[in-house]
């Protein structure tokens, strides 16, 4: 089933003239609700006439992750505060959070975008869907559940972690839809064997799984763990959060919200855009949004987009699965670490060296983060338990910053290559 | 006697342990004693060896991370219970051990002991061992 056929499925023309006409009214509300565009703009000699349609987006001014930390928490919204029903956040690089802020119709619209995304997935109202993202601030529990009941499938709120319980609702009540992120989904299939449950036994068709990249060897062996389809849900709460697009059947792209969320493909370097089906950084400006609109806003995300038509109906742009990142973040259990903030863990240890080497790899569906840490000659102990103490330290340093665990390794002095230029700081093992 | 111990960090990499014996051996350090404490990681190496100062001057310019502590060496009789009157009077005295290495040969038990209060140690223990 298709949940918005008009929506999803309008011909190229009436697609450009709608984001054409979208487009216009966004800049002209950024334009006079938002000190931070209008004086973008005018440093560039642009007024909002100057948009005449889609095709004039390259003219207007980025938006970065950086932009939206300097306005922490709410200078980038475009509405009163009284608007506002609701924020979520995302972990920042520097303590500080991302903050993102949705008036009621912003979260109609993100209950849109994911009921199409269940829909993509093949659930009805028929489905109980259960739902294992974190609920909170972050935008994977909320968004699933509210775009599940829009749909009008049967939720079950049971958020992240508590896996025995998580086996023990699946079975009890014939979840038939999982959401959660990849690696959990990896992890709970695991559990299933280990708890000797029959995966033919439960009820589950279909989960959708998102947050983190993930390859397609573990698209197939969750796939074969749980005896289910999996599909892939893409977002980010800067621009709404999951279901900006998602994978339907076909499994050849991730169908774009285009209606709502306009794509763009640029080189990261020069920020021209690429030729049509080549890989760059993808950039998207909310052309409905009224809380927090944005325009071009950087992801740091690599993708391709594919404007043939799919086989499954659905006429919007279709996005390759993320390759990759322009910057040195890394998604770690789903949590977004840069190797910078480890870098400001170590400089508040005097114990420690501000040289590291970030070591992740992958073992059985865990993420694991090994850091290694140059020992400082001063903090050398002839006693292995003075030596603990510093590893400790560092320990519970770096995992009150990044909100993960790591394993802290000490190494030689000097044995971590010094560079001129752009120091290599990550050693991804992964294969993603 | 208290003497100084050679302690150098290394890495468990296959060859660390080589590049730090070649370098000691070419310079024509010899080591008398040793013990090694490991982690799944990384390893401490403590020596006693027959030059210090040239010791630390030539592992510093290969750059290994080394420092040099105070440690207790001790001959102790070859005989039973010898070892355990000898700690008796260390805890009697309050004195705690961080650790030790040792190795007997030929009638004498020759001890390493890094402890917490090396002088008076050494003063207990020296005199408890000439009444044995």
């Amino acid at each position: 089933m298709i949940w918005n056929e008009p929506k999803e499925c309008m011909s190229r023309d009436e697609r450009t003239a709608e984001q054409s006409q979208r487009l216009k009214e966004t800049v002209n509300r950024v334009y006079h609700n938002v000190a931070f565009y209008r004086k973008k703009m005018q440093e560039l000699g642009l007024e909002p006439g100057d948009i005449k349609g889609i095709e004039d987006i390259h003219k207007l001014p980025f938006t970065t992750k950086n932009d939206l930390r300097e306005n922490y928490p709410f200078g980038l919204f475009a509405v009163p505060k009284s608007e506002i029903v609701r924020v979520h956040a995302s972990s920042g690089t520097t303590g500080k959070p991302i903050v993102v802020g949705y008036t009621r119709k912003d979260i109609d619209l993100f209950s849109e975008v994911v009921a199409r995304a269940y829909c993509c997935a093949g659930a009805t109202k028929d489905d109980i869907v259960q739902i294992a993202y974190g609920y909170g601030l972050f935008t994977g529990g909320l968004g699933m559940h509210y775009g599940a009941e829009k749909l009008g499938a049967a939720v079950v709120p049971i958020s992240g972690g508590n896996t025995e319980k998580q086996l023990a609702l699946m079975q009890d009540f014939g979840s038939t839809i999982l959401a959660c992120t990849p690696s959990y989904a990896a992890f709970l299939s695991e559990a299933i064997e280990e708890a000797g449950i029959d995966k033919n036994q439960l009820q589950l068709k279909a989960g959708i799984f998102g947050a983190e990249p993930w390859s397609n060897e573990m698209r197939a062996k969750i796939e074969e763990g749980l005896g289910i389809t999996a599909y892939d849900i893409y977002g980010l709460s800067e621009i709404i959060g999951p279901g900006v697009s998602c994978s339907c059947y076909v499994q050849e792209g991730l169908h774009v919200a285009e209606d709502h969320f306009y794509p763009e493909i640029l080189d990261p370097e020069t920020l021209k855009a690429v030729t049509p089906g080549t890989t760059g950084e993808l950039v998207f400006t909310t052309i409905t949004k009224e809380g927090m609109p944005l325009l071009r806003y950087r992801t740091r995300d690599l993708a391709s987009l594919n404007y043939d038509a799919c086989a499954c109906g659905r006429t919007n742009v279709r996005m390759s699965k993320i390759q990759g990142r322009s910057d040195d973040m890394l998604i770690i259990r789903g949590v977004n670490v840069f190797p910078s903030q480890v870098e400001s863990a170590l400089l508040e240890i005097e114990e420690a060296k501000p040289h590291y080497m970030l070591i992740v790899d992958r073992v059985g569906t865990m993420d694991t983060l090994e850091i290694q840490v140059e020992i400082d000659d001063r903090y050398f102990s002839d006693e292995m338990v003075e030596l603990n103490k510093v590893r400790q330290k560092i320990k519970h340093k770096v995992e009150s910053i990044l909100g993960i665990s790591v394993n802290i390794n000490l190494v030689e002095h000097k044995t971590i290559a010094r560079s001129e230029g752009k120091a290599k700081r990550v050693i991804d093992r992964r294969k993603i | 006697m208290i003497i100084k111990q050679l302690t150098v960090f290394l890495q468990n990499d296959i060859g660390r342990l080589e590049e730090l014996t070649r370098i000691l051996g070419e310079n024509d350090i010899n080591i008398s004693a040793l013990s090694v404490a490991e982690t799944e990681t990384y390893g401490i190496m403590r020596m006693i060896v027959s030059d210090i100062d040239k010791a630390m001057d030539v592992l510093k310019d290969a750059e290994f991370t080394v420092k040099t502590t105070d440690v207790l060496s001790l001959q102790c009789p070859d005989i039973p219970g010898a070892l355990h009157r000898a700690l008796l009077v260390l805890s009697g005295a309050g004195i705690s051990i961080r650790y030790m290495y040792g190795y007997s040969d030929a009638g004498i038990a020759r001890l390493i002991l890094k402890i917490s209060d090396p002088e008076k140690g050494r003063e207990l223990l020296e005199n408890h061992l000439q009444s044995c």
